[in-house]
């Protein structure tokens, strides 16, 4: 293995260590994962754009502040993928969409900001079904992405770019959003530790929405410890975001490095009977099913739960989060960025954002918007985003209730392993219940993540943990036992690209 | 109760998206699929079930009512599909007078 090959293959943490000791610097670290991404992304598709030379610019700026002795953070020079929905001054941002073609965004997310300040060097944006609609990836106006554990698949989505510049070690870190599994399930498919923190614990300033009362940014890695870390950086209060959580940060990497050393304090593991059984592949089943027993042998105690509600989630996300998506959307009419189509003198104004609005838009996002404007519509309001709102509080109680009697819930973050390319592309229900698990926790707000759980046909197989509001620190300790239950981390086992 | 073809054009309509007659095809056909499935929210929502439009329970936030500075309107503008006079041009909004 060369040694740019090998700086590839280091967690983040590692690579933190090593440029803070000096034994390599941040530059050398970014070429190397700039290297790789020319060598493999041809393949992957990972990527939507590369920013090279902002990423030696951000990387030689800790090269200097180490030389000058500064203390640097514990991400400082590593490199990360971002997601194309997260804004980024002066670096293109689409979406995923044509709509939004060469808009350069004058100002930065507050993660963005976040992350630029704890030296974490951004590679470039990360390829996404189209505003974040979609479980696949292929839904990108830009084509799809692939799956770097088999080439035929897809990556999951919709932070499907992440998720493969991970896998593909291209990236050691990720930024994901989760709207309704976007984080999780793309995290499960390519072997990987992806986390959706509480919803509010982290700010949404920057993020271009989707469906506001869900949208949440979450961390993307290879390692639990590593994604603990990239979630300390990005969370906690922003007055930017009205809806950000004024409250302390759970220790989200004490609680990882207590579940790696086996300390599950008594915890008691709650498993969702809904989440499982017909519908479900048998080698999901089977993994699952393991490391359920390994969190028994490590000490925690297995109980079985009953959220009867969690059946109707999946019909209230396509409700709810279509609404949401057709009032957001609703800006994007062709006046203050992105694309204009038909302003000839002769169009007026209407005419132009419709024929913007169809040129602009892909088939499943104009779907939404047009099943949402439905939902919302007068006389049909009460009996479809009024229901949806209902159920809500229903998968609320169900959770309420679960959380009596045990600290965690676990379920299988997909019914199945990563799917063909192509395979559901026809068939939007089919789709949909990619997010059939990861469904009840977005509607409730909780803070989730996926684990790895051992490989079925050869392919990586999620395990999903969810907690209750505000204690993210649970999900990360109950990750951290279950990957240290195997020894090394999954994604080790992936073959080369 | 389907959803008409017509039906799925006035909503294109509402939501100022001018779509073809094929993709009318395929959407009605395939929205009515996805409504039929969300449907099934009706089964459970009863009367006495409080809606919930938000997962954690926030109060009114409120900002200090300070001016703080501006994205700087030519970089803002710079950005946009077309700008006159340091305002957006937008096209023509009124019909022709007869």
């Amino acid at each position: 293995m060369t040694e740019q090959t090998e700086l590839t293959r280091l967690t983040a943490v590692a690579t933190a260590e090593r440029i803070a000791a000096g034994e390599v610097s941040a530059t050398e670290v970014t070429q190397a994962h700039l290297d790789r991404i020319a060598a493999t992304d041809d393949r992957v598709h990972a990527f939507l754009r590369i920013d090279g030379a902002g990423a030696l610019a951000a990387a030689a700026a800790v090269d200097g502040a180490r030389a000058d002795k500064e203390r640097l953070g514990p991400l400082a020079g590593v490199p990360l993928a971002l997601k194309d929905v997260v804004v980024t001054k002066g670096l293109e941002t689409t979406c995923g969409s044509k709509i939004l073609s060469g808009w350069v965004p004058p100002y930065d997310a507050t993660i963005t900001r976040r992350m630029r300040a704890a030296g974490i060097v951004i590679l470039g944006k990360t390829n996404m079904d189209e505003f974040a609609m979609g479980s696949s990836t292929e839904n990108s106006a830009f084509g799809p992405t692939r799956n770097p554990w088999d080439l035929s698949r897809v990556p999951g989505g919709s932070s499907g770019g992440s998720s493969a510049a991970v896998a593909g070690y291209q990236a050691p870190l990720a930024i994901g959003t989760d709207t309704g599994g976007s984080i999780r399930q793309p995290a499960a498919v390519t072997g990987l530790v992806g986390a959706k923190p509480t919803y509010g614990g982290v700010s949404r300033y920057g993020l271009i929405a989707f469906s506001s009362s869900l949208d949440q940014a979450g961390p993307i890695a290879r390692t639990v410890l590593d994604a603990a870390l990239l979630h300390q950086v990005i969370a906690g209060h922003d007055p930017a975001d009205s809806t950000s959580i004024d409250a302390p940060v759970p220790d989200v990497v004490a609680a990882t490095k207590a579940g790696a050393a086996g300390d599950l304090g008594g915890r008691t593991v709650g498993v969702v009977r809904e989440l499982g059984g017909e519908g479900y592949q048998p080698g999901v089943s089977a993994a699952f099913a393991d490391a359920v027993s390994r969190l028994e042998s490590a000490g925690a105690k297995v109980v079985e739960v009953s959220c009867p509600h969690f059946r109707y989630a999946l019909p209230a996300y396509y409700l709810i989060a279509p609404s949401e998506c057709s009032s957001n959307l609703a800006r994007f009419d062709a006046v203050r960025y992105g694309l204009r189509v038909g302003d000839d003198g002769v169009n007026g104004l209407e005419e132009v954002m419709s024929l913007t609005r169809d040129a602009g838009f892909g088939p499943e996002v104009k779907r939404r918007i047009i099943l949402g404007t439905y939902a919302l519509s007068s006389g049909y309001y009460e009996a479809y985003y009024g229901q949806a709102q209902k159920v809500r509080t229903l998968i609320v109680r169900d959770f309420t209730a679960a959380f009596e009697v045990c600290d965690v819930l676990v379920s299988p973050t997909t019914p199945t392993v990563a799917f063909g390319i192509g395979e559901r592309a026809a068939d939007p229900m089919a789709m949909y219940a990619a997010d059939l698990c990861t469904l009840p926790a977005s509607l409730a707000g909780l803070p989730t993540l996926s684990v790895p759980c051992g490989l079925s046909e050869g392919l990586p197989v999620g395990f999903q943990v969810m907690a209750p509001a505000l204690a993210d620190d649970r999900i990360y300790q109950i990750a951290a036992a279950v990957e240290a239950s195997y020894g090394h981390p999954l994604i080790d086992e992936a073959p080369p690209l | 109760m389907p959803i008409t073809r017509d039906e799925v054009a006035h909503l294109a309509r509402l939501a100022r998206i001018a779509v073809t007659d094929d993709e009318l095809d395929v959407f009605s056909g395939q929205l009515d699929v996805i409504l039929a499935a969300v449907a099934r929210v009706a089964e459970v929502a009863a009367d006495d079930i409080p809606p919930t439009t938000h997962a954690v329970p926030l109060t009114n936030v409120l900002r200090p009512d300070v001016i703080t500075p501006s994205l700087p309107r030519d970089e803002v503008l710079a950005a946009a599909p077309a700008a006159e006079g340091g305002r957006f041009r937008v096209p023509r909004i009124l019909e022709d007078e007869a």
